[in-house]
């Protein structure tokens, strides 16, 4: 039985076309997928993310298992509402999932996972709390709503001005509380704005005020093109249980400086070298790059992992996984219906805050 | 969705405009450009290239995904439509107006088994 948020109602009403995404009935975009892409680039719009779970995390252990759970380090998290992005990782090094925790004190946490790991999340972190004085709880009833782009926060601000005072301080990656609200600087779309975490009941009433202060609907198409472009990688597409994070463009999320700490999927990330990176892929010849293209370099074959038409820089880009020793600027051959196009290696962050990087 | 009287239909949602001069002229229906999305990119024949009925021959590709596009009869390419090329959007903005590529046709029993426009509305509503 496919799931429905509790903007279902609203989307329609609003002539999304609706697709099943990872078991959710979801809106893959309200009429131009491309048009939405710009919107958020060039001013404010809202992304139903509800499918996606907050698990809550307390207890007098809480820190303290989440520093064996996850793979950077939620030590260094002290200031309230600081967010914290995260692999979980299996014991052999590969990603569970990846996951944004916010802290609100060594005791009370908040993790955000993906919707369609979420209940194989949930059972491992209950697996995984064996002997820790830890609370973890399933939060479905919440809903999420993305509000991003450059005008993102002041539209916000004008659909809910009593939410200012609680949100105009924040720092990027940080969040507050807000009555029964949870307002957090982050997002997957390389623009400014914030995402709402709130009770199913609010969630329409507040996607209504939000239209009304001229905040755009957008869908999940837009949402994978814009997260792309920022060079966010996509669980399930860009890495995955059998990809390492090193392999995966992810290194910057490891923490190992602290040597006693052991946290899952540690040694076997210090044993295994990667053989593989992700990198960027921008197209050269006409065509449009897709995931699972093969990729032709120097030192070996790779694969696009992630690849669509850049709205913003009106060419075709993807990320990519290939050969380490394949460097920044080479030229690569990518295989799109058994013919060879010339693509060039880049840094996989392609735009953001409105601009083109390349 | 607009489904002119006009023109001719294949299952395949391409739609086929008899010309006078023994040509036929050849894009995707309104019904297909809605259902790939935003297009973005496209693959057409070059003039000269001889196409058999059903064959694949040019591609369409959205945001979305990719669509190959089939001759809806046998003939050789006499035209390709270079301004589509350049703006790939129009054919999202009309479907009609935007053609694709003309097929100088060899075999006219061929359009015989093209469908007309109630034929293919019929088609449209199962896809």
């Amino acid at each position: 039985m496919i799931k429905r948020t509790p903007l279902y109602e609203s989307h329609v009403a609003a002539g999304a076309k609706m697709v099943d995404f990872a078991g959710w009935d979801m809106p893959i975009h309200y009429g131009s997928q491309l048009e939405e892409h710009h919107i958020v680039r060039r001013d404010a719009g809202m992304f139903d993310v509800s499918h996606m779970r907050a698990v809550d995390v307390a207890g007098c252990d809480a820190q303290a298992w989440l520093r064996k759970l996850v793979a950077n380090d939620v030590a260094k998290l002290t200031l309230p509402g600081k967010a914290l992005y995260s692999c979980m990782l299996n014991p052999e090094g590969g990603v569970i999932d990846d996951l944004i925790i916010y802290f609100f004190s060594p005791t009370k946490y908040r993790i955000v996972v993906n919707a369609g790991t979420a209940d194989k999340d949930l059972a491992w972190m209950l697996k995984q709390a064996e002997g820790f004085n830890v609370a973890i709880t399933g939060r479905p009833e919440l809903a999420m709503i993305a509000v991003q782009g450059p005008n993102a926060r002041a539209k916000f601000w004008a659909a809910f001005p009593e939410a200012k005072a609680a949100s105009e301080n924040l720092i990027v990656f940080q969040a507050a509380e807000f009555n029964d609200w949870m307002i957090a600087r982050t997002g997957y779309t390389g623009e400014d704005g914030f995402e709402i975490t709130l009770p199913a009941a609010d969630a329409p009433g507040a996607w209504k005020k939000l239209l009304a202060a001229d905040v755009a609907p957008i869908g999940l198409g837009a949402r994978d093109t814009l997260r792309l472009e920022a060079g966010m990688n996509l669980y399930g597409s860009d890495m995955d249980e059998t990809t390492l994070p090193t392999e995966s463009g992810l290194t910057w999320t490891l923490d190992l400086k602290d040597e006693k700490r052991d946290f899952i999927g540690k040694s076997a990330l210090v044993a295994r070298h990667p053989q593989r990176q992700l990198v960027g892929l921008l197209l050269e010849d006409r065509g449009v790059l897709r995931s699972h293209q093969q990729i032709i370099t120097k030192q070996g074959n790779g694969e696009t992992t992630s690849g669509s038409f850049s709205p913003t820089l009106q060419r075709s880009i993807a990320l990519a996984r290939v050969p380490l020793g394949v460097n920044i600027g080479d030229e690569v051959d990518v295989i799109v219906r058994d013919k060879p196009l010339k693509a060039r290696v880049v840094k996989p962050n392609f735009a953001r805050h409105g601009k083109a990087l390349i | 969705m607009s489904i002119p009287n006009d023109l001719k239909y294949t299952k395949s949602h391409e739609w086929v405009r008899q010309e006078a001069d023994g040509t036929v002229t050849v894009g995707i229906t309104d019904h297909a450009q809605e259902a790939l999305g935003d297009i973005v990119f496209l693959e057409l024949p070059e003039a000269g290239r001889t196409v058999k009925a059903g064959e694949e021959c040019a591609v369409v590709e959205s945001v979305k995904a990719a669509s190959d596009i089939y001759a809806p009869v046998s003939g050789e390419v006499v035209a390709r439509n270079d301004a589509a090329i350049d703006a790939p959007e129009s054919v999202n903005q009309d479907a009609y107006a935007a053609w694709l590529f003309k097929i100088k046709v060899t075999d006219v029993s061929e359009l015989a088994a093209l469908l007309d426009a109630v034929g293919y509305a019929k088609v449209a509503d199962e896809h």
